[in-house]
């Protein structure tokens, strides 16, 4: 079943006198359960791709359909309503948090907009979600910056996961973090999408992180979607000149024999 | 409250804090200090200070009592700083607020504004708005106020549009949060740190401007200020100059508490920030 459809999606931005389409005319679509990986160098347009999606910014033109529904159609406390299906997770681990909030501050605001708890029941629900992805119960009350990048990092999948989403898109969502602490949040995730079958749409400039995560990949070069197949496939023999540059910057790929996909 | 321990924690913070407190607790007390109407005719006149412990500060042209023109006027000033200063800021917050969170011509227009407000001298504006409206105390708040509510709007503004930029916002629109408790309790409290630490300037400023008024004789008649007692003490100048030197000290001293105070807040301020880094969650 197609959970996420994209067509024609475009976005342009300009800066000064020159146009740059960041985003060029994207199609791709996205199953339930299913994990996307998009692969691309800094400036491909894969996280503006990601913010349309998001509704952080507005296409000029192309659809999106989520879940049935004419996802740019929607607006105001309808969109807002419907955010909860469709949640994420960024990148930037400080950046993330308001600078004072507390671990539970973070996790009760989806809970009491969405409705999802009663006031009464919200605290046992926050120490449920932190159970749930490794966190303890009474990290509740630690204020969310001292924690440390993994830790944020679990808080933020957390509240992705609070509103009981059927998509999350994750914009480099373990780029920030060393290896070991990133495998055990990849690890993590794989586990909450057996679980409660989620979709990941997954940006990421990494392939060995795909490679790891993602069912199917698209490569998007200068905004447009180069590459598009089985991450298998694409990783033994990319076609286009971006992918041949991805795979080759990750060169224990390609050196040492391929251990097997884990997902 | 942790704010107010990090303040008198610098040295800057401290002086500015005792000075202010004296001022405030002698203002709050200036009918208990010079009971009575401080503009009448308390003795002889031009008498000088220290010749007469009834009248230690001496008497003005009129036999008024010097002491206690200064403590009334403390009252005059400090209220009419914090008033003006208070107006000045509440406005640029909401000004500065709404231009920088709805953008395009709403955010043009207020611009706009403030651009108007700016390139005319405050005092040139608080001026013509007295004399326009005659002179009383609320008059000259709101005179000083519009002349001042432009920097913390632009600052405002600036901040906020920084602030909606950053990742924890797109947070909240994704977790679906009303715009409104977006601007309110996520980036509000972020954009008021620095336009607090200006906020002395603006009532040190204020302080200024309304001596200044009355030095030109347009505060209110009815109430004593250091200004217009400098404007008293001029025309014996050369031969009572203390009629001028006393509320000048009175003046000099509080502007300067109120600075040593700002750069205090300034402080702690920044102090508040560092605290948020990582470096402190090293230690837990």
């Amino acid at each position: 079943m197609t959970l996420l459809s994209v067509e024609n999606l475009r976005k342009h931005y300009s800066s000064g006198d020159r146009d740059v389409a960041a985003v060029d005319g994207v199609s791709f679509s996205l199953s339930a359960g299913e994990t996307l990986g998009i692969a691309g160098a800094s400036g491909s347009g894969k996280s503006t791709l990601a913010r349309l999606i998001l509704r952080l910014a507005e296409p000029e033109a192309g659809t999106i359909h989520f879940e049935g529904q004419n996802w740019l159609a929607l607006q105001g406390a309808k969109l807002r309503g419907n955010r909860a299906r469709m949640q994420m997770v960024f990148q930037d681990i400080h950046g993330a948090f308001h600078p004072t909030a507390t671990v539970g501050s973070v996790l009760d605001d989806p809970l009491r907009i969405h409705r999802i708890a009663t006031k009464k029941d919200r605290p046992g629900e926050i120490a449920r979600l932190l159970d749930r992805v490794g966190l303890a119960a009474a990290d509740a009350h630690r204020p969310v910056h001292q924690l440390s990048g993994g830790q944020r990092q679990r808080v933020a999948i957390a509240r992705a996961i609070s509103t009981r989403p059927s998509l999350i898109v994750l914009d480099e969502a373990v780029s920030a973090l060393d290896v070991q602490v990133r495998n055990r949040i990849l690890k993590l995730l794989v586990e909450l999408q057996r679980e409660q079958g989620i979709s990941y749409l997954f940006i990421s400039h990494d392939l060995a992180v795909l490679r790891a995560v993602s069912h199917r990949l698209a490569i998007m070069d200068t905004g447009r979607i180069v590459e598009y197949g089985r991450t298998t496939d694409m990783i033994d023999s990319p076609q286009s000149a971006a992918g041949h540059a991805l795979v080759s910057a990750v060169p224990r790929l390609t050196l040492a024999g391929r251990p097997k996909n884990t997902v | 409250m942790k704010l107010i321990h990090k303040l008198i924690r610098t040295p800057e913070g401290i002086a500015g804090f005792v000075i202010l407190a004296i001022l405030i607790i002698i203002s709050a007390s200036a009918s208990l200090i010079a009971p009575g109407d401080p503009l009448r005719i308390a003795g002889q006149a031009l008498l000088a200070p220290f010749s007469d412990m009834n009248l230690p500060l001496g008497t003005d042209r009129l036999g008024r009592d010097v002491l206690a023109g200064i403590v009334h006027g403390a009252r005059t000033s400090l209220f009419v700083g914090t008033a003006a200063a208070l107006a000045a800021i509440t406005l640029g917050l909401c000004v500065g607020l709404i231009a920088g969170l709805a953008g395009g011509l709403v955010d043009e227009i207020l611009m706009r504004v403030v651009d108007a407000f700016q390139i005319v001298p405050g005092f040139l504006l608080a001026l013509a708005f007295v004399s326009v409206m005659g002179a009383s105390l609320p008059v000259v708040v709101i005179a000083i106020a519009l002349g001042a509510w432009a920097d913390p709007a632009r600052l405002t503004r600036a901040q906020v549009r920084s602030i909606r930029e950053r990742d924890y916002i797109a947070a909240a629109r994704v977790i679906g949060m009303h715009p409104a408790e977006i601007a309110v309790r996520q980036i509000l409290p972020q954009a008021v740190p620095p336009v607090l630490a200006v906020s002395a300037t603006i009532v040190a400023a204020a302080i200024l401007t309304e001596a200044a008024l009355s030095f030109l004789g347009l505060g209110d008649p009815n109430t004593v200020t250091w200004g217009s007692m400098i404007a008293e003490g001029r025309n014996v100048l050369r031969s009572s100059p203390w009629l001028s030197i006393i509320p000048g000290i009175a003046l000099v001293t509080t502007v300067i508490g109120v600075y040593l105070l700002s750069e205090g807040l300034a402080k702690a301020l920044s102090g508040t920030h560092a605290a948020l880094t990582p470096r402190e969650g090293e230690r837990s």
